[in-house]
């Protein structure tokens, strides 16, 4: 019942032409809009972030030298700056940039619906997001500085302020948190219930796209870990705030159920990351190949594979963290499996582009690139998953490289061929092809530069978030790379300006984007850049499936999923909503 | 410099081992798929009039990336099991260890050592900060725990890596099998000074030890 109101509603909604600028652009319902609003508020958490990164990587590569306008970064700063760039980056770039940004503007338009489903929640979503963030970013100015317990927050580190000092800071954390889960619950429940209920007549599950199978599936991966999240934090808050100790060694709690608890979490998050980078790369290699993806159907099965073992694989955090030994062997083995879904991915993302036409527009050049570096990223996954080199590698740089390639390397890769894919439909615009393409050659090279010696150090043994690794002897010789490592960081950070400017200049200045300038069969590429409140003049009907590039049924290279061929038209419309 | 640092222990070897199969087997797969990318780039660039295979997919090809890449798992997974349950199983610690108990606080690590009763948990027992002294090509067997937050005893030299958590008793073992000093380091975030949580291992002699060991407990 409430779809129908829900279809409706936002129809109806459309009619009203003239909307004030706040209902428009501010407090909008339109899930193009909230999608544009989520890009930037977490481009700007994006920028922050890295700020982060390179002030801790500058005491890495020059321990105790001031910072050129920061001056020397104090021990306890230290630990804030590890502590807020992996909170920032998980929680506020890459994760919204995914599902906040591309599952609000994507699904609807690639399902051929009006809205979201619920769109009302959907701006609450948004604005609960900014508030989040808002306290996110306060916690960084409070007395007592900011949180400095890893964005892991290990307890009983991050449960009792004298440890680490910090309590406001601490406590702002976990509040930012539960705000977030509730954003991010809101925004899950109505991806699922959209997906579900709302797709054009036609659009069956195996015609949707890959982009949009990824992203409905992290939906219920969301759904389902971030209260685990959300409960862990505030029980968290109790422990530093009321005096409860459940995660106190003290009347009978356990500093191991917090690790339970966030890993229980954390590793369907980090599937979060991932899957939608997958999803939408998939849909990049395909339109630059002008071919079929190779595989589908096993595509998606991978997808639900990798989603489904994700929840049994926490423990592969915590193989060296006094959890019985012999669960260690059995997290290793659900964690190994993981490598054979990931695998069948790459090989099919390979097999789309052989024998293909390819062409090396921005987006396919991240495209492109993401498999090259997730490639790295999930076999360098392999050395962790085995739980006898894990003793040696665990808590050192060899996994800060991994989660670098598979979430800067991959996820982040992805965004940038999101961006520059789907801008001309966001704004009417096209971006800069050159520009983007220097874009991509400085981040390849630059990234490669700071992440892949990084595993170097984690087999020299070189420990994660120490502040200064020349107190150790044997860390001593490293240091040229560590310097190395810097040095390529802030040439990385400065490479994306590229992106800034193409993306800013664009905005104002940029070729007028036509309705489907890549050539694409999606059903967004059917209406106009951008397309208009309520999407579609006219439902459209679906006769195929996304990939149907260079088919030998018509003479382009591209077949989009709403033409008719001869004859389609009656058999498809007499079986709408068959699925 | 070498790539691992300098292998001290009795296990460190084979766990080295493993790391090398698997940077083999991975360092394979990955020149494999990267060469293959170039090389589909290169080949299949874009052409005027060329037009791109209309091919879905291959059951086949599916069927062979998927059991490929299953068995190779299963095989480092069962390598690393033989090396992690020699470890890390408390029911294959080795007899007739010298016992020491550890505990880690904000900053330090505090090593018990058995006095010249060999006993731990009598009156003989004493304590030394930030410096354990062991036995060379003897087993060590030690109780950790925590007075504080999490931190993990680890020395890079004998690839042994153990979490000291607070309210619970975990153990480790190692064999050193070379006299020197290696360092040992906090690899758990323990708070502001986490960098600087260090100590060392001193190995001695056997005879040396004991009489070390003698010396001290009176």
């Amino acid at each position: 019942m409430a779809t129908v109101e829900a279809m409706a509603a936002p129809l109806a909604h459309g009619h009203h032409e003239e909307m004030s600028f706040v209902r428009k652009y501010i407090f909008s319902t339109d899930h193009k809009i909230i999608g544009i609003q989520f890009l930037f508020a977490s481009l700007a958490f994006l920028a922050l972030g890295g700020v982060l990164a390179i002030m801790l990587r500058w005491q890495l590569g020059f321990p105790g030298e001031a910072m050129p306008g920061v001056g020397v970064v104090a021990p306890k700063f230290y630990n804030a700056l590890v502590t807020m760039h992996g909170t920032f980056m998980v929680f506020f770039a890459v994760m919204p940039l995914l599902v906040g940004v591309y599952a609000n503007y994507l699904i609807p338009l690639k399902i051929g619906a009006p809205d979201m489903a619920f769109p009302r929640l959907n701006m609450l979503s948004f604005w609960i997001f900014v508030q989040s963030g808002i306290v996110m970013t306060a916690s960084l100015f409070v007395e007592g500085g900011a949180p400095g317990a890893g964005w892991t927050a290990y307890a009983p580190l991050s449960a009792v302020p004298q440890y680490t000092g910090v309590s406001l800071g601490q406590q702002l954390w976990i509040i930012s948190i539960v705000l977030f889960g509730a954003s991010s619950l809101l925004g899950s429940v109505n991806y699922i219930t959209t997906v579900i209920n709302m797709r054009a007549p036609g659009m069956t599950l195996f015609r949707m796209p890959l982009s949009i199978w990824a992203l409905f599936i992290t939906a219920i991966i969301a759904l389902l870990a971030v209260p685990i999240l959300a409960a862990a934090v505030i029980l968290l808050f109790f422990d530093q705030t009321l005096g409860t100790t459940f995660f106190l060694p003290a009347d009978g709690g356990q500093p191991l159920l917090w690790q339970h608890l966030f890993w229980f979490f954390g590793h369907p998050e980090v599937y979060i990351l991932i899957l939608p980078a997958m999803g939408i790369i998939s849909d990049v290699i395909a339109n630059g190949s002008r071919k079929p993806v190779f595989g589908y159907h096993s595509m998606v099965l991978a997808i639900i594979a990798i989603a489904f073992l994700g929840w049994i694989t926490w423990g592969h955090h915590m193989f060296q963290s006094g959890m019985n030994p012999l669960l260690g062997t059995s997290f290793m083995i659900s964690t190994m499996a993981i490598a054979i879904p990931s695998a069948i991915k790459v090989f099919n993302w390979l097999g789309t582009m052989w024998r293909g036409n390819l062409r090396f527009h921005t987006p396919m050049l991240f495209a492109i690139g993401f498999v090259s570096l997730f490639t790295i990223g999930g076999l360098s996954g392999i050395f962790m998953a085995s739980n006898s080199v894990d003793i040696f590698i665990h808590d050192t740089y060899f996994i800060v490289a991994h989660i670098h390639y598979v979430l800067f390397g991959g996820s982040l890769m992805a965004i940038f061929a999101a961006i520059y894919f789907w801008f001309p439909k966001m704004f009417g615009r096209m971006m800069n092809e050159a520009w983007g393409k220097i874009h991509f050659a400085l981040t390849f090279i630059f990234y490669n530069l700071t992440f892949f010696p990084m595993h170097i150090l984690g087999m020299g043994g070189h420990m994660r978030r120490i502040y200064d690794p020349t107190q150790y002897e044997f860390l001593q010789p490293y240091q040229p790379l560590n310097k190395f490592i810097t040095i390529s960081a802030i040439l990385l950070f400065v490479a994306q300006l590229p992106l800034i400017a193409n993306f800013f200049w664009s905005l104002f200045r940029g070729k007028k984007a036509e309705a489907n300038p890549w050539r694409d069969n999606g059903l967004e590429w059917t209406v106009a850049s951008p397309p208009p409140h309520g999407n579609f003049a006219v439902t459209p009907i679906v006769y195929r499936g996304p990939y149907e590039f260079s088919s030998p049924e018509v003479e382009e290279d591209y077949l989009p999923q709403d033409v008719p061929l001869n004859g389609e038209r009656e058999v498809v419309g007499a079986g709408v909503g068959e699925e | 410099m070498d790539w691992l640092p300098g292998a001290a222990s009795s296990y460190a070897a084979e766990l080295d081992t493993i790391f090398w199969v698997i940077l083999a087997v991975t360092g394979i797969v990955l020149v494999g798929v990267q060469v293959t990318l170039v090389y589909f780039l290169v080949k299949y660039r874009g052409r005027e009039g060329r037009r791109a295979s209309y091919v879905e997919g291959s059951t086949k090809a599916e069927v062979i990336w998927t059991v490929i890449p299953a068995v190779l798992i299963v095989g480092i997974a069962v390598a690393s099991q033989r090396v992690w349950s020699q470890v890390k199983n408390p029911d294959r610690f080795p007899a007739d260890a010298l016992e020491l108990n550890v505990e880690a606080r904000q900053f330090a690590w505090s090593i018990t050592y058995p006095g010249p009763d060999g006993e731990l948990g009598t009156e003989d027992d004493f304590t030394r900060y930030n410096e354990m002294r062991v036995p060379v090509n003897r087993p060590v067997v030690f109780n950790m725990t925590s007075a504080d937050v999490v931190h993990s005893f680890f020395v890079p030299a004998f690839r042994i890596k153990q979490d000291a958590v607070p309210g619970l008793n975990t153990r480790a073992w190692f064999e050193a099998t070379e006299v020197g000093e290696y360092e040992l380091a906090c690899a758990e975030l323990c708070g502001v000074a986490h960098g600087l949580m260090k100590g060392k291992v001193v190995v001695l002699p056997q005879d040396e030890f004991e009489g070390w060991l003698a010396g001290l407990g009176e």
